[in-house]
């Protein structure tokens, strides 16, 4: 997927002048945050079960690669075969390469995002093989020209059903359907026919298990088992390198915080524990299972400032909860990974040069960090990114001249004073009786949505030494 | 060379690069491995829900089984006997207007179908079956959640492609959580099966305006017909 973040604030403009976006847009607030909220207070202890769960993801990235032997060989020991992309184009070309080996024509795929990271589809294409995405949501964006996703799982949140109903009579040729069940409906019955005559499968993994060499998969439709054991010869699972716990009971942990966290569900629909192609004596399950582990950024993560990024379970929270996410929706953020989360992701994955203003997409309000179940400090870690823009020269050159600025000032003490008290009582002036600024100079960007609150035409020293005074008056 | 055939290399790359990352040493490495393998004997588990302790009393476990499986849109209904399951499978399908037809493991062809007026096939279920019926492995109190394991008596076709579900479970199986479920498992079996299935309710989705509508792909329906009362209850 082409990185389109230089172009946030840009986008982020024409999101909120988006009438439709913005409806579409509340309801992931009303009913994601609202169900999570009631969904944690069921834990007997929720914070012991965030600890649990970021001691056990710590640990494995604490030796990653030894946990990565430990899994390879219990998944090989099982029948599958597993593969390392060190890049997104050696992982396309891996499986491509995969699908050519066994003769596959058509591939049904479940929900990845790592599969949006590598293109996947657009390698499919170009080789001759038809991906179908088999999540309704990402069956939904692809015969709408393969847009991108504008969340982590809930990929169609920025459109509502009457778009959807145009886009399935003009896709389908059907009657238009007005009802989201019809919709539904219609929908299986397409996706129900590609099941039937696909020869590979590929499904992402929310974990890998070390123990047992199993990949752990959760859906709530069920498209994941369709997958794998309809007709398809092959099962490729596509996933990061850190996607690793140690045991089936840290499996346990984990998915008391990951559907809590995500869509409020105290659980999801459907895990599957899969371990390896199908057997001697069974009658269904993939002859074939491969699996596809990409790199592309994240070792070098590791023993870095950015390392507890990797422990990111990918519930989609953080966005959720999140004032600009929220706001402006997931396809402002111009990768594959929006919201808070993206915003450390995206110039971990693609270069902090490419990233352009994701690390300032942020009210630094906290809440990622708040609702993270791995307790991820994102806000710091955001911070840390601004901090290496500066260094690097990457922000804009009225930026840099404005931060110069100040930083001359603030070295004199004197001058500062007397310019934040000349400021103060200009702005206080200007903005009248109303005791609001309709615009700012320098700032109209910031007012151009909102008002600004005048100073009270002191600053806070002058005020701090009347107050002074007077008490030293009254101790006289 | 082909990127497969390759592939040992991008291994060898990714985990030095992780190795130097971490600046491991090779007089450190055995430690790890111990503590790995620590880790891995004792499947230390983390804080879980007191699911005995909640109602204070025995059979809360079924009666939380039974609440959360409503809660995920499953329906159920208890059973004294396995041999009252034909009938209570044509009850449903009577009641909800379906065809008298099911394919199921073959577990149940000892059952008297033919009593039920029930037309019976033990066979993988093919795309046009409507009705399928199954049994679990265990069921997990503190979710509503059904196991089904792979195997070569329990096609996994049965539970996902009919419009309906029938799971027959038997009520001294079901177990607190996810972790006791796991110890079942490990019990039964010297290795993992293929492919251990968490079925929590019918499938949905809730990806257009976030409604939810029951019957994505698998079944629209799930009924669970519990069997006999917990022994421990």
């Amino acid at each position: 997927m082409q990185v389109q973040s230089m172009h946030f604030k840009q986008r982020a403009g024409q999101k909120l002048a988006d009438v439709r976006l913005q409806k579409n847009l509340r309801k992931l607030a009303e009913k994601f945050v609202t169900a999570r909220s009631a969904a944690i207070a069921e834990l007997d202890d929720f914070e012991a079960t965030r600890d649990a769960a970021v001691e056990r993801r710590n640990r494995v990235l604490a030796t990653l690669d030894v946990w990565l032997q430990t899994f390879e060989r219990n998944a090989t020991a099982h029948g599958a075969t597993v593969l390392y992309a060190q890049t997104h184009e050696d992982a396309a070309r891996l499986i491509v390469e995969i699908a050519a080996l066994h003769g596959v024509r058509k591939v049904t795929k479940s929900k990845s995002m790592v599969s949006e990271e590598i293109g996947l589809n657009h390698a499919f294409g170009a080789a001759g093989i038809t991906p179908v995405e088999t999540d309704l949501g990402e069956y939904i964006l692809q015969i709408n020209d393969n847009e991108a996703p504008s969340h982590i799982i809930a990929p169609v949140i920025h459109k509502d059903k009457e778009e959807i109903s145009d886009l399935f009579a003009r896709v389908h040729g059907l009657p238009r359907k007005t009802e989201i069940t019809q919709l539904t409906r219609e929908a299986r019955e397409v996706l129900r026919g590609h099941f039937l005559s696909a020869d590979m499968g590929v499904t992402g993994a929310n974990f890998l298990i070390a123990e047992t060499g199993s990949a752990a998969v959760v859906t709530n439709e069920g498209n994941e088992g369709m997958c794998t054991i309809m007709p398809p010869k092959v099962h490729v699972v596509l996933t990061g390198i850190e996607k690793l716990l140690p045991t089936l009971e840290d499996l346990a942990t984990l998915m008391r915080l990951l559907p809590r966290s995500a869509t409020g569900q105290q659980i999801s629909n459907y895990l599957s524990l899969l371990t390896g192609p199908r057997r001697a004596s069974e009658v269904d399950g993939p002859e074939h299972m491969y699996y596809v582990l990409l790199d592309a950024g994240r070792s070098a993560l590791i023993g870095g400032e950015f390392q507890e990024m990797l422990r990111c379970i990918r519930c989609g929270a953080c966005m959720n909860h999140c004032p600009v996410y929220q706001n402006v929706g997931g396809h402002a953020y111009g990768w594959v990974y929006p919201g808070p989360m993206g915003s450390v992701l995206t110039p971990a994955f693609v270069g902090l040069e490419n990233a352009g203003d994701l690390p300032n997409a942020s009210t630094f309000c906290g809440e990622c960090a708040v609702v993270c179940p791995v307790k991820i400090p994102l806000p710091d870690l955001m911070r840390k990114l601004r901090e290496q823009q500066v260094e690097r020269g990457l922000r804009a050159k009225r930026e840099r001249v404005a931060l110069t600025v100040w930083l001359a000032l603030a070295r004199r003490p004197r001058l500062y004073a007397l310019i934040a008290a000349l400021s103060a009582h200009t702005l206080s002036r200007l903005a009248g009786k109303t005791k609001l600024l309709h615009w700012l100079p320098f700032g109209s960007g910031w007012t151009k949505g909102r008002d600004m609150p005048a100073p009270a035409g002191r600053t806070f020293r002058a005020l701090y030494r009347m107050r002074e005074q007077k008490k030293s008056n009254v101790g006289d | 060379m082909s990127a497969i055939e390759q592939n040992a290399g991008a291994k060898e790359r990714i985990l030095a690069r992780i190795r130097s990352a971490r600046e491991a040493q090779e007089s450190r490495r055995k430690i790890e491995l111990q503590e790995i393998a620590r880790h891995l004997d004792a499947h230390p588990r983390g804080p879980r829900l007191m699911i005995e302790d909640e109602a204070g009393m025995a059979g809360s476990m079924q009666a939380r089984f039974l609440e959360r499986a409503r809660a995920m849109a499953s329906t159920f209904e208890e059973v004294a006997s396995m041999n009252q399951v034909p009938h209570a499978i044509a009850a449903y399908l009577i009641a909800n207007g379906l065809p008298k037809e099911v394919v199921a493991w073959p577990e149940f062809s000892r059952l008297d179908w033919r009593a039920a007026e029930i037309d019976f096939a033990s066979r993988p279920a093919a795309a046009s079956d409507l009705i399928g019926v199954t049994g679990a492995f265990c069921a997990i109190a503190e979710t509503g959640t059904l196991l089904l394991l792979s195997g070569s008596e329990t096609p996994a076709t049965t539970s996902m492609l009919p419009e309906t579900h029938f799971a027959i479970v038997h009520a001294d199986r079901i177990v607190a959580t996810m972790e006791e479920a796991f110890m079942l498992v490990r019990g039964a079996h010297q290795q993992l099966p293929r492919a251990v299935y968490f079925v929590s309710g019918p499938s949905r989705t809730a990806d257009i305006e976030q409604t939810i509508v029951l019957g994505a792909h698998g079944p629209y329906r799930l009924h669970i017909l519990l069997v006999g009362r917990a022994s421990h209850s």
